[in-house]
C-alpha cells in the first residue's frame, strides 16, 4: 500500500480504488440463469439445497441480463440459439464475465453436428471454462472461485499493458456463422473491387450467386 | 409368437377393403407393417380410424426415411395406437415428395408432419401450416436426407 | 377457444384487431423450463393466438446416431429428457434387444426396473419444484431437490455419474451395482412417504395454488386422444391409459400398482395425477427390491456383451473380442422395431430401421414432450398470460427431448 500503510490507527483503512471496486464486485456476483440444457439442471442443483454453492459466495440468480454481470452458459448452444446468446450478451452491462459450462458450452461435446456451434467462445469472450458433461457441483464451485480470483486482478484506474496472446484466434462474427448457405451480402470493398469487370462475368465470380443448394468450401 | 388376433382382423378387414391398394403385410418381431400406394394414403388412415374393429384412435409418431437410390425416395411411416383394443399397427407408403396431410384425422399430425418437412422436405399437401419447426425458417436444405453432410455446410 | 371468457370488455376487445400485441416469450426466460419460445397474440391481458417456438436445442441428435455403433448412442440418448436419461437409455436399447431377439438377465431386467421407476421420481421431482417455482413457490423446489439428491446418490452408488448416466448397455447393464446398493434404496424407499406428506401439505390445499391451477388449461379425454397426449397428461384428462399396465413390459405385471386418474383435465388435476404416481413408483421399488436375486447382468453372448474385465486383460481371445467389438460393434439383423416404455413425460419410444450392418439405418425419437407441447394452444387460447406459465408448468416439457 505503500507510503500511507500503517500509517493510522486501527479505525481508518486505506486501500486503493482498484481493489475496493474487485472487492465489491468479486464478492457480489449475480449470474445470469442461462440453462440452456443438462447442465442447468445441474446448475441448478449447485444452487439450492445440499450444495448451496452460490450464496456461499455472495450470488443469486437473475433472470434479467440487465441485472447481472456474469453469465452462465450452462449447455449446448445451437445455431438458432447462438443470436439470441449474442443479444443477451449485449444486454448486460459492463464490466461482464462468461462461465462456459459444461463439455457442450466448450467445445461443442458429442454434438458435432449440422446445427451445434461448437462452443460458445466463438460467439461470446468466455473468461473460464468449467469441464465436465455435467460439472460436477465441486468443479462449479472452483470455477466460481478462479472467476473471483480473474476479477481480484483486474485494474481499473491504473490500465494494465494489453498484450495479444500468441496463436490467439480472432473471433467469428456471428452473423457469418448464423445460417448454412446463406446469402452473403456484397460489401463496397466488394464492388469496389469489380468495377472494372465485364458485367457478363458476374455471374461466376459469386457476386450475385444464390446461396441455393451452394457448398460453402 | 403369433400376432395379436385383433390386429389379425384388422389386417383381414384392410385386406377386403383396399385389396390392391395394399403392396404388402410384413410381420416382424410381433409388430405389423402394412404398406399401402400412396393415392389410398388418406383413405387408409381415415378406415383405421373410424372402423369399430381397427378404432385407431391415436396417431402415435409420422415420421420418414430417405433411401436415395431410389426412384421414389421417401419412405412415409406412422404408428397407430388403439387405446380400447390396446393394439399397434404400423402404416408405410413411399413417396417422391407429396403426400396427403393426415391433419384432418389426426391432429398430432399437425407437428409431427412439420418436423418431416422440416427435416426431410416431405411436403404433405392439405396441411394448415407448413413450415419449419426445429430449425431457422431461412435454413436451406434438409438435414435428415442421406445426401446432407453430418456437420452440415457451415462452419 | 371453446374457453374464451365471455367478458364483455373482452369481447370488444376481440373485435377491434388494431389492439392486438405479439409478446415474445422466451427463448431467454426463466419460466419456460429451457429455451422455449412462445409467440403470444395478445388482447390486453388475454392470449388470443399462441404459437410455440421450438428448436432452440435442436442438436442433430438423429442424424448423428446414423453414423454412430448401437452402444455409442447410448450417450446421445442420456441428453435427451435429461431430467430421466436413465429411462431414455432404456427406451433405446429395448427395440435393439428386440431386433436381435436376445432376452436379458432376470437381474439385470429388476435393477432397471427399479433405477426407472427411481428415475420417475426424480424427474416428478424435477418437476414438481420448477413449475411450483413458476408459480411463485421457490420454497417447494428446495424440498424437491432434497430428495432428488438422495436418488441421485443412489445412481452415483450404481454407475458412477449423476445426470448422465449411461449405464445400460445393450443386452444389459454396464456392470453389477455395487453391495450395499439394496439397502440404501430400501433406506430411501422407506423415508419417502414422509417426505411426500411434506409435498403436499405444502402445496396440495394452498388456496393461491388452488386458485390459479383449477379449471385453467382444460383438456378433454377427446382432445386428448386427438391430440396425442401420452403420460400424466392424458391421465390428468381421465383415460385409463398406462403402458406398464396395458402392455407390460419387464415383469411389471408381477407388481402390484394402481394408475391414478383426473376428473377434470385441468392443470389441478395433472397435478394431482403426477403427485400420486411418485408414490406409486415407491411402492413398485419396494416390491421390485424383492425379486432382484443374483446373478448375471449382461446377456451371455460373445458377439453383443464385453469380456469381463479380468479375462480382456489375461487371455489373448477376450482381448481380441474386446478390440473388434469397440473398433467395430456388433452387426443387427435387417428390419424394423418400435421400442416403446412409459417414460416419465409419456410413451417413450424409439423406431429404429436396421440395414444389417453395425449402425442403425435411421433412428427416430417418439418424445413425449414434442407431442405434448403440441396441446398448449388448445389449453392457452382464450386465457390470461399468466395461464400460460401454469400450463408450461403441468404438461412437463424437458427442452431437450422436445428438440432433440
Amino acid at each position: 500500500m505503500g507510503l500511507l500503510e500503517n500509517k493510522f490507527k486501527d479505525s481508518l483503512i486505506t486501500t486503493t480504488v482498484d481493489s475496493l471496486l474487485n472487492w465489491g464486485q468479486e464478492k457480489a456476483m449475480y449470474p445470469l440463469l442461462l440453462g440452456t440444457a443438462c447442465c442447468g439442471i445441474e446448475m441448478m442443483a449447485v444452487g439450492y439445497s445440499r450444495f448451496d454453492f452460490l450464496e456461499r459466495y455472495g450470488m443469486l440468480f437473475r433472470f434479467s441480463p440487465r441485472q447481472s454481470d456474469v453469465m452462465m452458459v450452462a449447455g449446448t448452444v445451437t445455431k438458432k440459439m447462438a443470436p439470441v446468446i449474442k443479444a443477451v450478451y449485449d444486454q448486460m452491462s459492463d464490466p461482464k464475465y462468461v462461465i462456459a459450462v459444461g463439455s457442450c458450452a466448450i467445445s461443442g461435446n458429442i454434438y458435432k453436428s449440422y446445427s451445434t456451434l461448437q462452443g460458445v467462445d466463438r460467439i461470446v469472450p468466455v473468461d473460464v471454462y468449467i469441464p465436465g458433461c455435467p460439472p460436477i457441483p465441486e468443479a462449479f464451485g472452483y470455477g466460481i472461485i478462479e472467476l473471483q480470483k480473474i476479477i481480484a486482478a483486474r485494474r481499473v484506474i491504473r490500465k494494465q499493458a494489453v498484450t495479444p496472446e500468441p496463436g490467439a484466434q480472432p473471433r467469428t462474427n456471428v452473423h457469418e456463422i448464423l445460417r448454412p448457405g446463406h446469402i452473403k451480402l456484397p460489401t463496397a470493398q466488394d464492388y469496389a473491387a469489380h468495377l472494372d469487370d465485364d458485367i457478363s462475368n458476374q455471374e461466376q465470380d459469386g457476386l450475385l450467386e444464390s446461396g441455393s443448394g451452394r457448398r460453402r468450401e | 409368437m403369433p400376432i395379436q388376433e385383433s390386429l389379425q382382423v384388422v389386417v383381414k378387414k384392410l385386406q377386403d377393403k383396399f385389396g390392391d391398394s395394399i403392396l404388402s403385410v410384413q410381420e416382424f418381431r410381433d409388430e405389423v407393417t402394412v404398406r399401402f400406394k400412396p393415392q389410398v394414403w388418406l383413405e387408409a388412415h381415415r378406415f383405421l380410424k373410424e372402423d369399430e374393429d381397427c378404432a385407431f384412435n391415436m396417431l402415435i409418431d409420422e415420421t420418414a426415411a430417405d433411401y436415395p437410390l431410389r426412384q421414389e425416395r421417401f419412405d412415409v411411416i406412422t404408428h397407430l395406437l388403439s387405446l380400447g383394443k390396446a393394439h399397434r399397427l404400423r402404416v408405410k407408403t413411399q413417396t417422391a415428395e407429396h403426400i396427403p396431410s393426415l391433419y384432418p384425422v389426426w391432429k398430432t399430425a399437425n407437428w409431427l408432419e412439420r418436423e418431416a418437412y422440416d427435416l426431410f422436405g416431405v411436403i404433405y399437401d392439405g396441411h394448415p401450416d407448413l413450415r419449419r419447426i426445429l430449425l431457422t425458417e431461412d435454413w436451406e436444405g434438409f438435414p435428415l436426407r442421406k445426401d446432407y453432410p453430418i456437420e452440415g455446410y457451415d462452419i | 377457444m371453446s374457453q374464451t371468457p365471455t367478458n364483455e370488455h373482452t369481447e370488444t376487445h376481440r373485435q377491434s384487431s388494431e389492439r392486438r400485441m405479439r409478446l415474445n416469450m422466451g427463448p431467454q426466460h426463466p419460466s419456460t423450463h429451457g429455451v422455449l419460445q412462445i409467440v403470444l397474440d395478445l388482447e390486453g391481458e388475454v392470449v388470443m393466438r399462441c404459437d410455440p417456438v421450438p428448436g432452440y436445442l435442436h442438436r442433430g441428435t438423429e442424424k448423428l446416431a446414423e453414423e454412430r455403433y448401437y452402444n455409442q448412442i447410448i450417450p446421445l440418448t442420456d441428453r435427451l429428457d435429461y431430467v430421466s436419461a436413465f429411462n431414455n437409455n432404456v427406451a433405446f436399447v429395448m427395440p435393439v434387444e428386440k431386433l436381435l431377439g436376445i432376452e436379458i438377465p432376470e437381474r439385470a431386467m429388476w435393477i432397471r426396473v427399479i433405477l426407472m421407476e427411481l428415475q420417475r421420481i426424480a424427474s416428478h421431482l424435477i418437476w414438481y419444484g420448477t413449475s411450483l417455482m413458476d408459480l411463485g413457490a421457490v420454497t417447494a423446489f428446495l424440498y424437491a431437490m432434497r430428495e432428488r439428491e438422495l436418488i441421485l446418490d443412489i445412481f452415483e452408488m450404481a454407475c458412477g455419474a449423476r445426470l448422465t448416466y449411461s449405464y445400460c448397455r445393450v443386452g444389459g447393464l454396464l456392470s453389477d451395482v455395487p453391495p450395499g446398493f439394496e439397502e440404501k434404496v430400501a433406506e430411501f424407499v422407506k423415508a419417502f412417504p414422509k417426505a411426500w406428506k411434506e409435498y403436499t401439505d405444502l402445496v396440495s390445499k394452498n388456496p393461491i395454488f388452488m386458485d390459479r391451477t383449477m379449471g385453467v388449461g382444460v383438456v378433454t379425454p377427446e382432445d386428448a386422444i386427438d391430440m396425442g397426449l401420452t403420460g400424466p397428461s392424458l391421465r390428468g384428462s381421465g383415460v385409463d391409459w398406462d403402458i406398464r399396465k396395458n402392455e407390460p413390459y419387464y415383469g411389471y405385471d408381477l407388481l402390484d400398482f394402481a394408475i391414478p386418474l383426473g376428473t377434470k383435465g385441468d392443470c389441478y388435476d395433472r397435478y394431482l395425477c403426477r403427485m400420486e404416481e411418485m408414490l406409486q413408483s415407491n411402492r413398485i421399488v419396494e416390491q421390485a427390491l424383492k425379486f432382484l436375486k443374483p446373478g448375471p447382468v449382461k446377456v451371455d453372448d460373445p458377439k453383443i456383451a464385453l469380456p469381463p474385465k479380468e479375462l480382456s486383460m489375461s487371455q489373448a481371445e477376450a482381448m481380441q473380442r474386446h478390440f473388434y467389438q469397440v473398433i467395430h460393434g456388433f452387426n443387427v439383423p435387417v428390419g424394423e422395431t418400435y421400442g416403446k416404455i412409459e417414460g416419465s413425460k409419456g410413451e417413450l419410444g424409439f423406431y429404429i430401421i436396421s440395414d444389417g450392418s453395425s449402425h442403425p439405418y435411421r433412428m427416430k425419437i417418439r418424445a413425449p414432450s414434442f407431442v405434448n407441447l403440441q396441446s398448449l394452444p388448445l389449453m392457452t387460447e382464450g386465457r390470461m398470460v399468466s395461464d400460460v406459465i401454469t400450463c408450461i408448468g403441468t404438461i412437463d416439457i424437458v427442452l431437450g427431448e422436445v428438440d432433440r
